[in-house]
């Protein structure tokens, strides 16, 4: 039973990105919009390039959080569209195998996001990366918790017709802390605040971790109705 | 549906036509008079908080002390609403019942008016004690806004036009993941900022004076008795509107059923 969920987890997490391949929504929507988010930062800071070098990193986390809830909200349209929830369903994969494979998608786009991003912060606010290992380390937790807890509450909103506004006001309160831990990191990578990197980045497992345990428990009661 | 057809049939299916009771105006004349007692004590009893320090300047809070009658019981309001909400919602999961649902949802938005009321309070207290209207160096004023947020959420989510066990199962989740997330971010903004402004258990340091103390005590009294009126009335309009729902379903079939049966009669006699 155990390999079968993971298995599961695979095969859902292949077929949304291979959506995700074919539609290009991701590349030719999503990252054009979180581009233009940090060409807006940057006019609202002024053309100050200190100010956009000290506060790279919140805005950094800023943009993939508003890139992420576009992501969230198409992984669960998709399903929605031509019943494929429904099929989804009756499939009898595991629940737990669902949200796993659905997480572990959104993950993967927001990863290639935080690296085109990345870049965009380099070149367009002029950072210089000073631990790689930190960056890396805390992109991908980050990512994770973003994923789950992201993923969770896709679940809870799909549907329901006000998926897009409701989204927003209950998913940024809850990820809250990821963006406070993964400011944090990213401002000790950078090297412009003498931030401890390591010690946020057990917060941001930790938030991916207790959000995967919540997720997959609870994914079964919200998939049990049509 | 006019207001008169649904009080009429509420009536005649034994459904009560108002949220009150003889509990409820017991409760309500009690808070009255505790408030007008509360505002005596506040303002009349308590004296100004001051200290005079080492150095022999004199700080304190000042008159701004008289606000912690409001905001300390409404955090606390708030808190016990959210308690409530959690628990009603893992109730919920467990039975399954529309009582729980009622309670989680009744307790919920009891507690983000005290959220809210606890917000302003504490601003409007922290601008001649602190010198600021927002501190984002403290955590408890942090987390509260970010409770309120999740909560407020929450009630978005109630007020979606969707079927009733889908909304209640769906906000149960909601409640229980946000209640989590209260201590996630509680942990997490204390480590963001490693200060805080906010008076470190006052209450048990003793630095607090009898008057102050006392006052603060018997505010958490009519909170309390508050807290209970306002949820009875809010429980019972729950009930009402979902018995005016289902009303509306009856009355729809009885309509449908009388419009085929005069079909059925017209196929008859052609």
């Amino acid at each position: 039973m155990g390999t079968a969920v993971f298995r599961d987890a695979w095969l859902i997490a292949g077929k949304d990105l291979r959506v995700e391949m074919r539609s290009r929504v991701g590349l030719n929507q999503i990252v054009p919009f979180a581009v233009t988010v940090l060409v807006l930062f940057a006019f609202a800071l002024d053309t100050d390039q200190e100010a956009l070098r000290t506060y790279a990193p919140g805005l950094f986390w800023v943009t993939v959080l508003l890139a992420a809830l576009l992501a969230i909200g198409r992984s669960f349209a998709v399903d929605l569209a031509d019943g494929a929830s429904d099929r989804l369903l009756l499939s009898g994969i595991d629940p737990i195998a669902v949200f796993g494979g659905k997480a572990l998608a959104v993950a993967v786009q927001l990863v290639v996001l935080e690296v085109l991003l990345g870049a965009g912060v380099v070149l367009l606010f002029d950072v210089t990366v000073h631990r790689y290992g930190l960056l890396v380390c805390a992109g991908l937790a980050a990512a994770a918790g973003v994923a789950t807890a992201g993923t969770l509450y896709g679940a809870l909103v799909a549907g329901l017709g006000v998926s897009e506004t409701l989204l927003p006001v209950l998913l940024l309160p809850v990820v809250a802390p990821v963006l406070i831990g993964a400011t944090r990191a990213f401002q000790d990578a950078f090297g412009v605040a003498g931030a401890e990197g390591w010690a946020w980045l057990g917060l941001l497992a930790g938030f991916a971790a207790i959000y995967g345990v919540f997720g997959a428990l609870s994914y079964g009661a919200l998939l049990e109705e049509a | 549906m006019s207001t008169a057809t649904t009080s009429s049939s509420a009536t005649r299916v034994g459904v009560p036509a108002t949220t009150s009771s003889r509990a409820t105006k017991v409760l309500g004349w009690l808070t009255l008079a505790g408030f007008a007692v509360l505002v005596a004590l506040a303002f009349a009893w308590v004296p100004e908080d001051t200290r005079i320090t080492e150095q022999g300047d004199v700080v304190g809070q000042f008159d701004a002390v008289r606000l912690m009658f409001v905001h300390v019981p409404s955090a606390i309001l708030a808190y016990t609403g959210f308690g409530l909400t959690f628990l009603a919602s893992l109730a919920y999961l467990r039975w399954r019942t529309d009582w729980w649902d009622m309670m989680a949802h009744s307790s919920a938005e009891i507690g983000v008016v005290f959220g809210v009321l606890t917000l302003v309070t504490g601003s409007i207290w922290g601008r001649p004690t602190w010198q600021t209207w927002w501190e984002w160096g403290d955590v408890r004023q942090v987390t509260a806004l970010v409770m309120v947020l999740v909560f407020i959420g929450y009630l978005a989510v109630r007020r979606i036009p969707a079927e009733a066990a889908v909304k209640a199962r769906r906000s149960a989740v909601i409640a229980l993941v946000g209640a989590v997330n209260i201590v996630i971010v509680n942990r997490s903004v204390d480590w963001w900022e490693n200060r805080t402004l906010h008076q470190q258990s006052t209450l048990f340091a003793r630095k607090i004076r009898d008057e102050t103390l006392f006052t603060l005590s018997f505010s958490f009294a009519v909170g309390m008795v508050l807290f209970a009126w306002l949820l009875l009335h809010r429980f019972r309009t729950a009930y009402l509107e979902s018995q005016i729902e289902e009303l509306e379903v009856q009355e729809a079939l009885e309509e449908r059923r009388a419009e085929a049966d005069g079909a059925d009669h017209g196929r008859e006699q052609p």
